[in-house]
């Protein structure tokens, strides 16, 4: 038992600066959320409604255990982009009959659900996430198929939503469609491919084409309910297991499905007692400098995310820019990286790798705190050969085994972000903090270089080097790559799996373990060739 | 102890059987105790797992359910005396208590019968007989009066079975008109309550008080009227609320009073406890009523102002021990006590009246605040409970639906109605619908603390404004607030999953969390999330969170702290606090569309017998209709058609005994179609 001690002192003018800064962009982050919350607009929420529906996540609040938490992902999907923030589905992790369950929700107030590039991205992900942690999807359906004009991105990508249905179900992990409208075309093949189909009757419509297609294709006359209608499926085709009398009913039957899973988590349970920090998580809003060149002691977040504050650092002494130790997050024991002063040395990278070996050797997942600007630069680390030991700890990284979780909390630059397990690592999942930034460098570098470059181009071509335009090309470059490397434009790109409050830190990382405990946790001692 | 009692008594008791059940029984048990005296309970198959039961130190089966089959067998009490070795049999009340062969056949076996003569009981058994004994003591008595030469001026009038108690076999007559069918119908009851059909009339005196002397008599000639009790507030003729001693008396007329029930009790040597029961008018007249001719039900509020243990006492005559010295006792009563009888009944509107509607199922819960003495005595002032159910008991169709006395004991009348409201006020009563509103409302009651406490009590000043319920709208509301907190707080608890996270935590918050309660015709639905910054429900602004647990709930309310006592029992939610207590339903999250019942439905308004069918499936009936009658707690309920339309489902006959709830038939407008999608659907 080694509780943390915290040097913070929440009256300091820095700590009151931070926190304020971090409050205004939870703001901006809320109001984002509020755009995902309102779907397709007063407009079509109002005329769903009037229709007697459910809205996605009124279906989803029903179909989760009562008073359970949700973890809602992607919320900022397609922000940024010109689609509707969201995405146009909803999904998250809900528990479900005590199972913790993939969600898959259309918003059928965003062009009747129809899919779009980016709501696409963010089911496979979902599916992504629900495959690798072992957890059972529900897809909500009432969906009017692809977006016809964004074709292009979504008919080739999204057949493998199907594929990955089928193999779920190989998998032993069910899955479980609850019709509540359309699901044509190709979207017939969401409850086709399911292992259990509930149709809301009168309301469900599947079918692979609809009356004008078949008058076109055959001449024959016919209608949505003998096409696709719930009853039909029901009682004719064999489609729907159950028919539900209306939404509240669909999804009491889905509840009642998951109920007979009899699921089992493969992972290892947590422990039944323990204690929350012993700091508390409410001073995470001013721990994090609002100028991320001001470094921070991560310890200072650990105190205040792990159970009784309580963390045994490894390898203390040696390559103390990154922090490496042992705690638990909800009952879980996990390994935590964390960057402390930015900069990746060879020490740090070669902690890293036997602090990921050790983790492997004793099956614990791992935690990254990401606050890095990179591998250190210069001629002298270069003869050292940080290469040679990045590489090894991006090695380690990418062979490891244990699941993964990412949190970016403040910079996440260059190499860092690989060594660091960012999202191309495969991290079970991967959190950002609104002060996080993200980028192959900082935009002022990153300008910096180009002015460089193109000073050297100029001087190469014997031309005069126009001050005034580089200032100008600076300024829109630093412009760019700021707004690019903010938490909201790479959430739009689902190069994370939401914006997260520092608050909520303890309880996204406890929900995110619990579920990555469905599937089995288990390390590896197969790494690829180490350069030493 | 004077010096001529034997150092042993006679006759010593050893082992007492006590023919009865409930409260009474236990009573008895806890008095046999103190006294070192082994005890033997019997009991009824639906009484199998009543709390008398495992108190004695033996109880035998009395195979059957109605005291027909049980506790009116007295060959089969008999024996199970002999077979508990018990040396003398207590009847407790009710039941056997007053009947004469049975306390003869109680001494033929050789036992001894803790009770008066078997003659005592004869003589005092007939109401027409008694009172002519009475009138020739000297003691008063109302006329009796030939029902064939009744004037008007003899109005109003009360026909009574002779053989009759509790309110059973009484007919109050206002009209001429009326005394035919009052005669025949009161002897038509008390034929069948009592087997002796015997009615007489005598003057009805309408805002009477009901005053009663208890007295105690021993075999050696001592008899002492102990004290008088005021037994006045009645429904139904049943008592509800008693105590000791009477507002109404003074000095003079309690001279009177007792000096009358010696008298009484002399003229039919009488021998243990028993009670001369009194009609007074509003100027201090008074009239013998009847004697009972053993421990009445509210012998606790005697008990307290006296200072004596009434059993103990019957015990002891029934050894043959004389009274200690009875002139030395108290003159004056000891303070005052109040006794109320809370059961499981409740008053309901029935046609343009109300009535009172037994209630019948499980108590999940009686407990009563401060009690500090059960079944005695307190050591000081305080509060009493004699109670026969505990928690998880039933309560069946059986029995008297009482269940519990609660006596409280002051210094004065005020002191302890005071703290009787309390307690009361504050007791948690779960599971069934009581009386517990309207006694509280009673105890409350300016002219009640004033003293004026007539037979007409309970009509003069609103049945229905003395039984509304002591929580309000906003005990309700906040109630169901701290019901949907503590589920909530149950559902954390028993998750499986992330059982240590928030309560309903979200990321992305977009719906509130929702709970739906009924209480009555309410519904309350509850809309709350938990967050960092503490409770957000919609509907509760200056409402705040400070602690929800399973089964205690605290919330600042405006600025004032209030905790909440939350029990979750099947199907019901109870929540005790100090703005009230409120029951609550807690309605499903979802329906299962096969288990909702049908519009039109008749359901069985509670668990009872068919008693007949005027309908057949298909005919045309007119909302209002009666279509069929149920027999439940021996009163008829009819059973009307809620609608115009066609009987489309008849699911009883005749003679069938029905749960409550049950579907008993349907109907259905009669233009519309046989086909329900929604129930077609459902059953897919």
């Amino acid at each position: 038992m080694t509780v943390l001690k915290s040097m913070v002192d929440t009256s300091a003018e820095e700590f009151v600066t931070n926190r304020d800064a971090m409050l205004s962009k939870l703001d901006e982050v809320e109001g984002e959320h509020a755009k995902a919350i309102e779907g397709g607009g007063a407009k079509y929420v109002a005329r769903h409604k009037e229709r007697g529906k459910l809205l996605a996540r009124e279906r989803i609040e029903l179909l989760i255990d009562e008073d359970s938490p949700f973890l809602e992902l992607s919320p900022l999907a397609a922000w940024g982009s010109e689609y509707r923030v969201g995405g146009s589905v909803v999904v998250g992790i809900g528990v479900v009959e005590g199972v913790e369950c993939m969600l898959i929700a259309n918003d059928p107030t965003v062009k009747g659900g129809a899919t779009n590039p980016w709501g696409l991205k963010k089911s496979l992900r979902a599916a992504e996430i629900a495959e690798r942690n072992r957890l059972p999807v529900i897809h909500l359906v009432e969906s009017g198929g692809a977006d016809l004009p964004a074709q292009k991105e979504i008919f080739i990508p999204g057949g493998r939503t199907f594929h990955n249905l089928t193999r779920s179900s190989a998998q032993r992990v069910p899955t479980v469609s609850l019709v509540f409208g359309s699901s044509t075309a190709g979207g017939a093949y969401l409850p086709g491919m399911s292992d259990y189909v509930v149709m809301v009757a009168e309301q469900a419509k599947v079918f692979l084409g609809g009356p004008p297609l078949v008058k076109m294709a055959t001449g024959e006359e016919s209608d949505d309910e003998s096409l696709g209608g719930a009853e039909m499926h029901a009682r004719s085709s064999g489609l729907a297991d159950f028919l539900a009398v209306d939404e509240e009913d669909a999804i009491r039957i889905g509840r009642s499905i998951v109920r007979r899973f009899n699921w089992d988590k493969l992972g290892p349970e947590p422990r039944r007692e323990y204690t929350g920090p012993y700091y508390d998580p409410e001073e995470l809003l001013g721990v994090v400098p609002n100028d991320l060149k001001v470094p921070f002691d991560p310890k200072e977040v650990i105190a205040r995310v792990v159970d009784g504050s309580d963390f045994d650092e490894f390898k203390p002494l040696y390559g103390n820019s990154l922090v490496t130790g042992w705690a638990d997050i909800h009952g879980y024991p996990v390994g935590i990286l964390a960057n402390a002063r930015g900069v990746l040395f060879s020490e740090e990278s070669q902690k890293a790798t036997q602090f990921i070996q050790l983790a492997n050797q004793t099956d614990t997942p791992l935690v990254f705190l990401h606050n890095t600007t990179g591998y250190m630069v210069g001629k002298e680390y270069e003869q050292l050969g940080i290469i040679k030991h990045g590489a090894m700890m991006i090695n380690a990284v990418s062979n490891s085994t244990v699941p993964h979780i990412s949190v970016l909390m403040g910079a996440s630059y260059g190499a860092g972000h690989y060594g660091m397990c960012g999202r191309a690592y495969d991290p079970r999942f991967l959190f950002a903090w609104p002060s996080a930034k993200s980028a192959v460098m900082g935009p002022q570098q990153l300008a910096g270089v180009l002015s460089i470059v193109a000073r050297e181009s100029a001087a190469g071509r014997g031309e005069t080097y126009d001050e005034d335009n580089d200032a100008a090309m600076r300024q829109a470059v630093e412009q760019q790559i700021e707004a690019e490397s903010l938490p909201m434009f790479l959430s739009g790109m689902l190069y994370d799996d939401g914006i997260i409050d520092p608050r909520d830190t303890r309880t996204v990382l406890g929900m995110s373990l619990s579920s990555i405990h469905n599937a089995e946790v288990r390390g590896t001692d197969r790494f690829g060739v180490f350069r030493m | 102890m004077s010096s001529q009692s034997p150092a042993v008594p006679v006759n010593q008791i050893t082992n007492v059987l006590v023919a009865n059940r409930g409260e009474i029984a236990r009573r008895v048990f806890r008095t046999c105790a103190e006294l070192g005296i082994a005890s033997a309970a019997v009991y009824s198959d639906a009484d199998a797992d009543s709390p008398h039961v495992p108190e004695a130190s033996a109880a035998v089966r009395l195979p059957g359910d109605t005291p027909g089959d049980t506790y009116l067998r007295s060959d089969l009490v008999i024996d199970a005396a002999r077979a508990c070795g018990a040396d003398a049999i207590h009847p407790g009340y009710g039941f056997l208590s007053e009947n004469a062969e049975f306390a003869r056949a109680v001494t033929d076996a050789g036992l001894t019968w803790i009770g008066p003569p078997s003659a005592a009981i004869e003589a005092m058994g007939s109401k027409v007989e008694s009172k002519r004994i009475m009138a020739e003591a000297g003691v008063p008595v109302l006329a009796e009066l030939d029902p064939a030469d009744v004037t008007e001026a003899d109005l109003p009038l009360l026909a009574k079975a002779s053989a009759g108690g509790g309110g059973r076999g009484m007919r109050v007559v206002h009209a001429l008109d009326e005394l035919p069918d009052a005669v025949a119908g009161a002897k038509a009851e008390a034929g069948s309550a009592f087997g002796d059909s015997t009615v007489f009339c005598e003057r009805y005196v309408d805002t009477g008080r009901h005053i009663e002397v208890q007295v105690l008599a021993d075999n050696h000639g001592s008899v002492w009227a102990v004290g008088e009790r005021e037994c006045s507030i009645q429904r139904r003729h049943q008592k509800v609320v008693e105590e000791a001693p009477s507002p109404f008396v003074d000095e003079r007329m309690r001279a009177e009073l007792f000096d009358a029930a010696r008298k009484a009790a002399g003229a039919i040597d009488y021998r243990g406890a028993g009670t001369v029961e009194f009609l007074a008018t509003a100027d201090g007249e008074f009239f013998f009523l009847e004697m009972n001719t053993r421990l009445q039900v509210e012998h606790p509020v005697t008990e307290c102002t006296a200072g004596i243990d009434l059993v103990a006492e019957q015990i002891r005559i029934a050894e043959g021990q004389r009274l200690t010295d009875p002139d030395a006792r108290a003159e004056r009563p000891n303070g005052h006590a109040i006794e109320v009888r809370l059961y499981a009944e409740t008053v309901v509107p029935a046609g343009d009246g109300l009535e009172w509607q037994p209630q019948s199922g499980p108590v999940h819960r009686l407990r009563v605040p401060r009690v500090t003495a059960e079944f005695a005595l307190p050591p000081r002032f305080g509060v009493r409970l004699d109670s026969g159910v505990g928690d998880g008991s039933v309560v069946g169709v059986h029995y008297d639906p009482m269940l519990a006395k609660v006596i409280s004991w002051a210094p004065s009348r005020a002191e302890a109605a005071r703290a009787l409201a309390t307690a009361l006020a504050e007791a948690s009563v779960h599971g069934l619908a009581t009386n517990r509103d309207l006694l509280v409302n009673i105890l409350r009651h300016p002219a009640f603390l004033a003293g004026e406490t007539d037979t007409a009590f309970l009509t003069r000043h609103d049945l229905a404004t003395l039984a509304s319920p002591l929580a309000g709208e906003e005990a309700h509301r906040l109630s169901a607030l701290a019901a949907a907190l503590s589920a909530a707080s149950i559902n954390r608890d028993r998750a499986t999953v992330l059982r240590g996270l928030p309560s309903g935590w979200r990321n992305v918050a977009s719906q509130p969390q929702r709970k739906s309660f009924t209480a009555g015709e309410r519904t309350y639905q509850v809309e709350y999330r938990l967050t960092r910054s503490g409770l957000h429900a919609a509907e509760y602004a200056g409402v705040d969170l400070v602690h929800a647990g399973p089964d205690n709930v605290t919330l600042t309310v405006h600025g004032v702290r209030r905790n909440f006592e939350v029990a979750h029992h099947p199907g019901l939610i109870c929540v005790d606090s100090p703005l009230g207590p409120v029951a609550l339903r807690p309605l499903p999250r979802f329906t299962d569309p096969e288990a909702t019942v049908a519009e039109g439905s008749m359901l069985a308004p509670m668990p009872g017998a068919v008693l007949r069918v005027a309908v057949q499936r298909g005919e045309h009936v007119t909302a209002g209709q009666p279509v069929l009658w149920l027999e439940a707690m021996k009163m008829e309920h009819q059973v009307t058609a809620p609608t115009d339309g066609v009987v489309s489902e008849l699911n009883v006959e005749a003679g069938q005994q029905v749960d409550l709830g049950a579907v008993l038939a349907v109907v259905r407008p009669a233009d519309e179609q046989d086909h329900n999608p929604r129930q077609e659907a459902g059953t897919s």
